[in-house]
């Protein structure tokens, strides 16, 4: 079995599982976001009375928040009444980006299942943990029963070897991937990322290639929890948690090798996330707006990669330059190292942990015709605001060069 | 229970996703007549005028891929769309459809042989796709008795209301 059959199996009761099973699995958290309401429409059509299990249940607001629109402002003081009714979970408007939060707070472990209106919930791979987005009944069922059915996925293993040139991230490495196998190369299955240069990433990155799985089609995603996994949990998971292994004999449905030690900065045009080409192919274009932060691109990480571009430079006049820590645990550790600082003596503008602009609902969107570089997932026509804007995905240090320059810019001349 | 399917056809292409169908600054409307009035509006807001209950869309790879929300299947189930035919669905959106009870088929052929306009009849037991304009076929997913069972009485969410009544009963 794979250690995602294990994980699963063991969450719905039984000894084993294959691919194509279908299984009501235990949910370790199920999670509504602040944009969908319906889900407690969903939840009394369904004629759920009370959450079986509250204390894995909870809402979080974290995308439209704090609330921009009157309407926005209502359906959270809805949630917030339905959580506080069933004794659910509140992660506030303090809290930020849906997964990196609840991640942070001890919720997600390896072996843990978890369920949000949140498709990037593949990012709990990064953990060894199962997660997979859901739609407004799905998650109704999840909060209400604490258990929830799934089909169990054959796996991809997708293999990175190479040492990363300096300069190049883990976000080129994901839009590399996406470039060659397409965005639905991975559609119902499960992608597990091994490899020497996935064991010698940081957590941040690897929660990069986990959060994009996603972008690629992917159920849910899978690394082998190591060392790096237990210390960064430690203190933040109270209780034991099981490391599942594969099997020597498990069959993988597709392999896949790459080798990053030539790869240069990726960027990936309008308006698909599959839409990559290598930086130094695209002639330098003047662009409006750039952004650092969302559940891919604003973690520490990737703030002290912007940082130190623009350290001691200002940003391009032409350019609005976005920076959002994903959570309030990543910015106070941002303003202990001086980043925020940084970015506010270089001319950024900072606004609150949370998803910011990424969904084109607040807080940065754009005009007709305007373009943005951005450290985010998603480059679709109409994401960040008008569906004549373009968004060029990029890793938060390509970000920050082309912001200093008014053009797109290579990031490899500032590191 | 109906095993035919009889619609005129709206054509679409590959990678509609989920921000197209209905763009994020929507996403705090949750009552459906209201999504039915903003649906396609990030690829075409004239698309809710068009739109008449009954209609099929026929459509391309991927569909329905990036985000979880609902509100992409709402868009088309308040405004009356019967059915989804594509070459592949993104994997959320395919189960949102089939928990909602949108019918879902993917079929490889059937965006070949449609423009927008055509009627189409679908034969959920047979496994095919019908344009009645020009009588050319292709082949679709094939659903057991059991799967349109599923479907005619609204969807896998039905196996969740009985599964909360049963728990209701419990106490
Ligand atoms: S940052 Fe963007 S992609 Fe990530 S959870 Fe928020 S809205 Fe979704």
């Amino acid at each position: 079995m794979h250690a995602l059959e294990k994980l699963m199996a063991n969450a719905a009761g039984v000894a084993k599982v294959s691919a194509g099973d279908r299984v009501w699995c235990k949910v370790d958290l199920a999670l509504g976001i602040d944009l969908y309401r319906n889900i407690i429409d969903s939840f009394h059509e369904i004629g759920l009375e009370k959450m079986q299990h509250p204390e894995r249940a909870g809402f979080i607001f974290g995308i439209n928040a704090p609330a921009p629109t009157i309407r926005a402002a209502q359906n959270e003081k809805d949630m917030r009444e339905f959580c506080k009714k069933h004794g659910a979970h509140i992660f506030d408007i303090n809290s930020g980006v849906v997964y990196q939060h609840v991640i942070e707070q001890g919720y997600i472990f390896p072996g843990a299942v978890s369920v949000a209106n949140d498709s990037h919930a593949t990012i709990c791979g990064a953990l060894g943990a199962f997660g997979t987005g859901t739609g407004g009944y799905d998650t109704a069922a999840a909060l209400g029963f604490g258990e929830m059915w799934f089909k169990v996925p054959e796996v991809i293993r997708v293999a990175i070897r190479g040492q990363l040139p300096k300069g190049v991230f883990a976000k080129d490495v994901v839009l590399k991937i996406l470039r060659e196998l397409k965005s639905d190369f991975a559609i119902y299955k499960a992608i597990e990322y091994t490899g020497e240069t996935v064991a010698a990433m940081c957590l941040a990155e690897r929660m990069v290639l986990c959060n994009m799985a996603v972008e690629m089609g992917a159920k849910t995603s899978y690394i082998q929890p190591d060392e790096k996994v237990h210390a960064f949990l430690r203190g933040r998971v109270k209780h034991d948690y099981t490391v599942y292994t594969t099997d020597p004999d498990y069959e993988y449905c597709a392999e896949y090798v790459f080798d990053v030690s030539a790869l240069v900065p990726q960027v990936a045009l309008p308006h698909n996330v599959d839409n990559g080409v290598d930086l130094t192919d695209v002639e330098p274009f003047a662009f409006n707006q750039g952004l650092v932060g969302t559940c891919t691109g604003g973690r520490l990480e990737d703030l002290a990669a912007a940082a130190a571009i623009l350290k001691g430079r200002k940003v391009h006049p032409d350019v609005r330059m976005l920076v959002i820590p994903a959570t309030y645990e990543i910015y106070s550790q941002a303003i202990a190292r001086g980043y925020i600082q940084t970015f506010i003596d270089a001319g950024c503008v900072i606004c609150n942990a949370g998803c910011g602009p990424c969904l084109g609902a607040h807080m940065g969107v754009l005009a007709e015709g305007e373009k943005c570089i951005t450290a985010s997932n998603r480059n679709f026509a109409g994401r960040m605001g008008h569906m004549n804007a373009e968004l060029y995905l990029a890793s938060p240090a390509t970000v920050a060069a082309s912001c200093v320059e008014g053009v797109l810019a290579d990031p490899r001349k500032y590191l | 229970m109906a095993k035919i399917l009889k619609g005129r056809v709206l054509v679409f292409g590959d990678n509609i996703d989920t921000d197209m169908i209905v763009p994020g600054r929507y996403l705090e409307l949750s009552k459906p007549q209201e999504i039915a009035a903003v649906a396609m509006a990030g690829l075409d807001p004239d698309f809710p005028k068009k739109v008449q209950p009954g209609d099929i869309v026929v459509a391309g790879r991927n569909f329905g891929c990036g985000s979880s929300r609902e509100h992409g299947i709402i868009a088309f189930t308040a405004n009356g769309v019967q059915a989804i035919v594509a070459r592949s669905f993104a994997k959320i959106y395919y189960r949102n459809a089939i928990v909602s009870g949108l019918m879902v088929l993917f079929s490889e052929e059937a965006h070949d042989i449609f423009a927008s306009g055509q009627h189409c009849e679908i034969d959920l037991e047979a496994g095919t796709v019908t344009n009645t304009d020009t009588g050319r076929t292709a082949r679709c997913d094939k659903l057991s008795a059991e799967d349109i069972a599923v479907w005619a009485a609204g969807g896998m969410v039905t196996e969740y209301k009985r599964k909360a009544q049963a728990i209701n009963q419990r106490g």
